[in-house]
C-alpha cells in the first residue's frame, strides 16, 4: 500500500505538470482547430529562459527569493511572447488554409526552435538549478511527497482556479467561449477574433513556461530537445481527455501520469514512454472523441 | 505615395526589428552554462548588431512577401521573362518523340552514374533513392487518401528488420547448407513487403474510426511503440545496438566487393523506383485512386457516393505500407547494419517533409522533394549544422507561398470538346 500511495502520488505530480503544457494545447485546439505541435518548445523556452535570467541574477548577488521571482516572471513573459510571434509568424498566414497546412507550419517552427536553441545555446544536457525552496513542514511525509512535488501539487491547482475563473468570468474568456463555439458567429457580433486568438496563444503559452520550470527543477537538468517528449505526452494527455475541452485535458493529464508512475511500478521502467501510447490508442479505439469531449455532428 | 508607403513599412520593420532583438537577446546574446549547480552567463555582444540588421531585412521582406501572396490571384498572371521558356519546354515535351529522347537521355545518365562518379557518390544516392521510394509510398497515404500518417518510419522499420531478422534467425542455416547468403536479399524483398503490408492493417484497424488529427497522433503513437518494442527486445532484435553484418546481394552466387556491390545495389534501387513510379502511377488514375482522392476530399460525401471507407483506409495504409517495407530492405542491405534510432519520428517527418515541399500528392513532387531534402545536405557540408533549422524555414515558407509545393501535380483534366459532340447533338433536334 504504501509503495502503491508513493506511485500514486508522483503520478498526481507527473500529471499536473502535464496538465499545464496540455492546456495550451487544448485553448488553442478549441480556438483554431490546430495542434501546436510547437508547444513543447515553447515550455522549453519558459525553462531556458529562467536558467538563463536565474543565472545572470545569481551572479550579480542577487538574493534568492528575488532570483526565483524575476527568473519565474521572466520565463513566463518569455515564452508568451514567443507563442504570440509564433501564432503572428507561422499560423495568421494559414488560416483559412487547410488543417495539414497549418500542422506542417507547426512542425516547421518546432524544428526551428529546436535547433535555435541548440545552436545558439548548448547540445549538452545542463543540470537546472533547484530555484524551488525546501518546505520543512513536509518532512514527517518526505517518504512519499518531497517539496518539489508539493509544490508543482499547489502551483497547479492555483493556475487551474485561476484559469477557471478567466474562462467563465470575465469578458475575454467569454469571447473566448464564443470563438470556440463558432467564429464566424462570433465575429459577427463583434467578437475580435484576432485578439482572443493571440490572448489563447500567450495564456497557453505562460502555461506552458510554468509548466517548463516545474519540470525542470522536478527533473533537475534541461536540454534543447525536452520539449519534444514532453510536448507529445501533453498531447496524448489533451486527446485522452477530448481535445478542446478543458477539464479533459486535466483529466486526461492525471490519468497519463498515474498510467505511468504506476506501469514504471509495476510492470517494466524500460517502457515508460509506450503506455502513454497504449493507452492513448486503447481509449481512442473505445472513445473516439476522448473521455469527455464532444461528439461532433458531422456535415457535408 | 510609394515613398509614404515604404517609409510605413520601414517603419513598421524598424518595430518588428527591435521586438525581436528583446526576443532572442537572452539565447543569442546571453550564454549560459552550468558548472557544479551554478549558472554561469557570458555575454556575446558582437552578435548583436547581426541580429538586428538579419531580423530587420527578414521582417520587411515578410512583410512584403505577405503583402504580395495576398494579391497574388487578383490579376491575370503576369508574363515574367521565364515564361516563354516554360511555354516552349512544355510544347516540347508535349511531342512524343522529343519526350522519347529526354527519358533515354536520362536514363543513360541514370545507367553511368555510378561509374561516372564513384563509390562516395553511388551510395549517396542510394540513400536518396531510398527516401524516393519512401517519398512515393506516404504519398498514396497522405497526398492521395488525405490520411495523416507521422509512424511512416515504422514500416520502414519493419522492412529493415524483416530482413536483419531473417539473416540473424535463418542465415546460419543458410551458411551450413552451403546456400549463398546473398540470395536472402531476394528473399526478404517479397517477405518484407508482405509484412509490412500486414502491420499497415494492423495499425488501420484502430484508425478506421478516427479523422484528421486524432488520426495523425495515434499513427505517431503507433511509430513511437514499435521503436520502442525494437530497442526493448533485446534478446530477439539486438536491443539499441541492433544488428550488424547484414549480408549485402549477391550477383547470382557471386559475392561482390564493396564497390561493385554498392552499384550492384544502385541498380537494384533504380529499378525498384521505376517499378514503384509505374505503380503509383497506375494508381493515381484507377478507380482505387480517384475513390482515395474523393475520400480526401470529403469523407463522409464519398461514403454517400458509395465508397467503402473501410476498404478504402485498410488499403491506402497496406498500399503505402508496402513501399516502405521494400525500401527498408535496401536500407539494411546497403548500410550492413540497423539499429531503432534509424526509425524515429524524425525520420517519419522527413518523409512527410519531402512530400510537402515536393508537392502533396504530385508524383515528381515526391521524387523531387526526397532527391533535393537528401542530396543537397550531402553537397553542403559546410552547412550541416544549420541544416534541421533551414529545413523549417523552408517548410514554413514552402507552406504559406507555394502551398502546392515546388513540383505540383498536374491533374488529368478531361475537357468538353464541344466539336466532337455537335453532330449527336444535331441528331437529337432532329
Amino acid at each position: 500500500m504504501d509503495y502503491f500511495l508513493k506511485l500514486f502520488l508522483s503520478g498526481t505530480a507527473k500529471g499536473s505538470i502535464y496538465a499545464l503544457i496540455a492546456l495550451g494545447y487544448t485553448m488553442v485546439y478549441g480556438i483554431v482547430q490546430l495542434i501546436n505541435f510547437a508547444h513543447g518548445e515553447v515550455y522549453m523556452i519558459g525553462g531556458f529562459t529562467a536558467l538563463i535570467v536565474g543565472g545572470f541574477l545569481f551572479s550579480l548577488g542577487v538574493s534568492t527569493p528575488v532570483v526565483l521571482l524575476v527568473s519565474i516572471l521572466a520565463a513566463v513573459l518569455y515564452s508568451a511572447a514567443f507563442g504570440f510571434t509564433i501564432e503572428r509568424v507561422a499560423y495568421r498566414p494559414l488560416r483559412n488554409k487547410t488543417r495539414l497546412s497549418a500542422l506542417i507550419s507547426a512542425i516547421g517552427i518546432s524544428l526551428i526552435l529546436q535547433n535555435f536553441i541548440l545552436l545558439a545555446q548548448t547540445e549538452k544536457y545542463l543540470s537546472f538549478p533547484s530555484y524551488l525552496p525546501e518546505l520543512k513542514f513536509l518532512l514527517p511525509v518526505r517518504e512519499y511527497i518531497n517539496s518539489t512535488q508539493f509544490i508543482i501539487l499547489v502551483t497547479t491547482a492555483i493556475v487551474m482556479v485561476a484559469l477557471t475563473f478567466l474562462i467563465k468570468f470575465t469578458r475575454i474568456g467569454k469571447a473566448m467561449r464564443a470563438t470556440a463555439q463558432d467564429k464566424q458567429m462570433a465575429l459577427l457580433v463583434g467578437v475580435n477574433i484576432n485578439q482572443v486568438i493571440s490572448v489563447t496563444f500567450i495564456i497557453g503559452s505562460a502555461l506552458a513556461a510554468i509548466g517548463g520550470i516545474l519540470i525542470c527543477s522536478y527533473m533537475g537538468q534541461i536540454n534543447y530537445y525536452i520539449g519534444f517528449v514532453a510536448g507529445i505526452k501533453a498531447f496524448v494527455a489533451a486527446v485522452l481527455g477530448g481535445i478542446g475541452s478543458i477539464p479533459g485535458a486535466v483529466l486526461g493529464s492525471f490519468i497519463l501520469g498515474w498510467t505511468e508512475s504506476l506501469g514504471t511500478g509495476y510492470i517494466s521502467s524500460d517502457y515508460e514512454d509506450a503506455f502513454a501510447f497504449i493507452i492513448l490508442i486503447l481509449i481512442l479505439i473505445l472513445k473516439p472523441d476522448g473521455i469527455l469531449g464532444k461528439n461532433q455532428k458531422q456535415k457535408v | 505615395m510609394i515613398h509614404k508607403n515604404l517609409a510605413k513599412e520601414l517603419a513598421a520593420s524598424a518595430l518588428q526589428m527591435v521586438w525581436f532583438i528583446v526576443l532572442l537577446f537572452p539565447f543569442l546574446v546571453m550564454k549560459v552554462s552550468v558548472t557544479a549547480g551554478t549558472a554561469l552567463v557570458r555575454f556575446r555582444w558582437g552578435s548583436l548588431p547581426a541580429i538586428a540588421i538579419v531580423s530587420f531585412i527578414a521582417s520587411f521582406a515578410w512583410g512584403r512577401a505577405l503583402e504580395w501572396n495576398s494579391h497574388r490571384g487578383d490579376k491575370e498572371q503576369k508574363r515574367t521573362p521565364l515564361t516563354p521558356i516554360k511555354e516552349a519546354i512544355a510544347a516540347a515535351l508535349a511531342r512524343k518523340p522529343i519526350r522519347r529522347v529526354v527519358l533515354l537521355v536520362l536514363l543513360a545518365a541514370v545507367a553511368v552514374y555510378p561509374f561516372a562518379l564513384g563509390m562516395y557518390h553511388t551510395n549517396i544516392m542510394i540513400t536518396a533513392l531510398i527516401y524516393v521510394i519512401l517519398a512515393l509510398g506516404l504519398n498514396i497515404v497522405v497526398g492521395l487518401g488525405g490520411l495523416l500518417n507521422l509512424g511512416y518510419a515504422a514500416f520502414f522499420a519493419v522492412g529493415a528488420y524483416t530482413y536483419g531478422l531473417l539473416w540473424k534467425f535463418v542465415g546460419p542455416s543458410f551458411v551450413s547448407a552451403g546456400i549463398a547468403t546473398g540470395w536472402l536479399f531476394w528473399i526478404a524483398l517479397p517477405i518484407a513487403g508482405t509484412i509490412a503490408v500486414v502491420f499497415g492493417i494492423l495499425l488501420s484497424l484502430p484508425v478506421l474510426r478516427l479523422r484528421g488529427d486524432y488520426l495523425a497522433i495515434i499513427t505517431l503513437a503507433f511509430g513511437e511503440i514499435v521503436r520502442m518494442v525494437l530497442q526493448n527486445s533485446g534478446p530477439v532484435t539486438g536491443g539499441a545496438t541492433g544488428i550488424s553484418l547484414i549480408p549485402r546481394p549477391w550477383l547470382l552466387g557471386l559475392k561482390l566487393p564493396p564497390k561493385q556491390a554498392a552499384t550492384y545495389i544502385y541498380y537494384i534501387v533504380i529499378v525498384l523506383v521505376i517499378l514503384t513510379i509505374f505503380v503509383v502511377r497506375r494508381i493515381e488514375d484507377s478507380r482505387v485512386g480517384r475513390a482515395l482522392e474523393a475520400m480526401r476530399e470529403d469523407e463522409i460525401a464519398c461514403e454517400a457516393m458509395g465508397i467503402d471507407l473501410v476498404r478504402n483506409k485498410l488499403s491506402t495504409f497496406a498500399l503505402g505500407a508496402f513501399w516502405a517495407g521494400i525500401a527498408g530492405v535496401v536500407l539494411a542491405a546497403q548500410t550492413t547494419y540497423i539499429n531503432p534510432d534509424s526509425f524515429t519520428l524524425w525520420e517519419s517527418i522527413m518523409v512527410l517533409m519531402a512530400i510537402v515541399i515536393g508537392g502533396t500528392g504530385s508524383i515528381p513532387g515526391a521524387i523531387g522533394g526526397a532527391l533535393l531534402l537528401k542530396l543537397l545536405p550531402e553537397y553542403f557540408r559546410p552547412l550541416a549544422q544549420y541544416r534541421i533549422l533551414i529545413y523549417g524555414v523552408a517548410m514554413i515558407v514552402i507552406i504559406i507561398f507555394k502551398p502546392d509545393g515546388l513540383f505540383p501535380r498536374n491533374r488529368k483534366k478531361y475537357t468538353f470538346d464541344a466539336q466532337a459532340t455537335e453532330p449527336q447533338a444535331g441528331e437529337a433536334q432532329k
